[in-house]
């Protein structure tokens, strides 16, 4: 593999997680439990929008083959996207979501501040600015996890139970393949076993705080993501977001 | 001594025309989304940068710039760049005062207090009755750049511009 195909990749890899996240974010629109929160989910989604553009942007440039932002967001397939398998879950409740943006938040705060010590000027730039954002998004999250693991008898119930759903999915964030290998050698990516340390400690605290037990997989962790095997939902999440520029490709604003 | 095609002061004192499509009393000078006026190779080169990274209005932005620069024959070439980061450091005292005037509670210190983000941050002062026994309602606002604030003197809600 070239430097510059394991630099698209990883990039791909940056990009779709925001753009899949964000596009589960924005079904909340006009449906969260309380105005404060459909605006705070939305505003995380327009956050995670701009990380999306500015990467997949990047992305296309180092690819070169001419694809913009936009043709690798609406003309690819769901075996050519390679977001982590975690963002595609379904929203479920407000709990649900919210704990799945705070297992992503601690995983993107952590990820970014390895990439603002990146060799690759571009990616540097965009963690710097990209981690501000994402510093409220932890905050926001690790808060409502909080409120909700040790809240009511219900709150507690539903957050494990998204918990028990949820916790599989997190192994696949620190897999390392050959394509990390190549860009770490340079300076370029992050490594992923540092950030899961740093992961576990957060995670661990906040959701014994929260008291909120881990379950038991019995050693079974989802993976796939890496080779664009998904889960059965990211067909109809790119269904939904793709439609209007695949029915009128030739269309302009 | 070579001399400039384009008057950098005039410029700069045209683009204080571009407002911000959402926060109208304040233009992007007092943002400080405007970063920089140069000459290149004969060309008017404008840089401008994003407050957060999704930011709608960049675009509208960019329009608005070419628009008022045409009204005076003037090309250039707009360049958004993301590095240094946009921070709320940049806003000037003016803005800031243009801001609370509007009704929006200006940045209440400087980012590398960091005390926003642990909870112990300075008291938001409200804007209409200047009370500082204000309350966070929610970290998230009306736009991605300001938090949902509750005066308890007044009883008004009121948006606070976030210190990024």
């Amino acid at each position: 593999m070239s430097d510059k195909e394991a630099l698209f990749e990883y990039l791909i890899r940056l990009g779709d997680n925001s753009l899949i996240l964000s596009q589960r974010l924005g079904e909340w629109c006009g449906h969260g439990p309380l105005l404060e929160q459909d605006i705070a989910l939305t505003n995380v989604a327009l956050d995670l929008v701009g990380q999306a553009r500015i990467i997949l942007s990047y992305a296309g440039e180092v690819e070169g083959n001419g694809r913009s932002e936009d043709d690798l967001a609406f003309f690819r397939d769901e075996k050519e996207f390679r977001n982590n398998l975690l963002v595609e879950q379904p929203n479920s409740d407000f709990g649900a979501t919210i704990l799945r943006q705070y297992l992503f938040d601690v995983f993107q705060f952590y990820l970014y501040s390895s990439l603002s010590k990146s060799r690759d000027e571009r990616l540097k730039a965009f963690a710097e600015k990209s981690l501000k954002e994402v510093t409220y998004h932890k905050k926001h999250s690790a808060d409502w996890v909080l409120r909700l693991g040790d809240g009511t008898e219900e709150s507690h119930q539903r957050m494990q139970s998204a918990l028990d759903e949820l916790w599989v999915y997190t192994d696949e964030l620190f897999e390392m393949d050959e394509v990390d290998q190549i860009l770490i050698e340079k300076g370029i990516a992050a490594n992923p076993e540092e950030i899961r340390a740093s992961w576990d400690k957060d995670v661990q605290s906040i959701l014994t705080e929260a008291s909120l037990s881990i379950p038991d997989t019995m050693g079974y962790m989802a993976t796939g993501s890496r080779k664009g095997h998904h889960t059965e939902y990211l067909g109809y999440i790119l269904a939904e977001m793709q439609i209007v520029p695949r029915s009128m490709p030739d269309a302009k604003w | 001594m070579i001399s400039l095609k384009y008057d950098i002061p005039f410029i700069h004192s045209l683009l204080k025309e571009v407002k911000d499509p959402e926060i109208p009393v304040l233009n992007i000078a007092d943002l400080g989304v405007l970063r920089d006026i140069s000459e290149e190779n004969g060309e008017l080169v404008i840089t401008i940068t994003p407050t957060y990274t999704g930011c709608p209005a960049m675009d509208t932005i960019e329009a608005d710039i070419k628009s008022v620069l045409n009204t005076h024959n003037i090309e250039a070439k707009i360049i958004t760049s993301i590095t240094p980061a946009w921070t709320t450091d940049w806003m000037s005292e003016e803005g800031k005062r243009k801001l609370e005037n509007y009704g929006i509670a200006p940045p209440a210190e400087k980012t590398s207090d960091k005390s926003f983000l642990s909870g112990n941050s300075k008291p938001v002062r409200c804007p209409l009755c200047k009370s500082e026994d204000s309350v966070l309602l929610s970290q998230f606002g009306s736009t991605a750049c300001k938090a949902l604030y509750k005066c308890r003197n007044c009883q008004e809600t009121f948006d606070y511009f976030k210190c990024i």
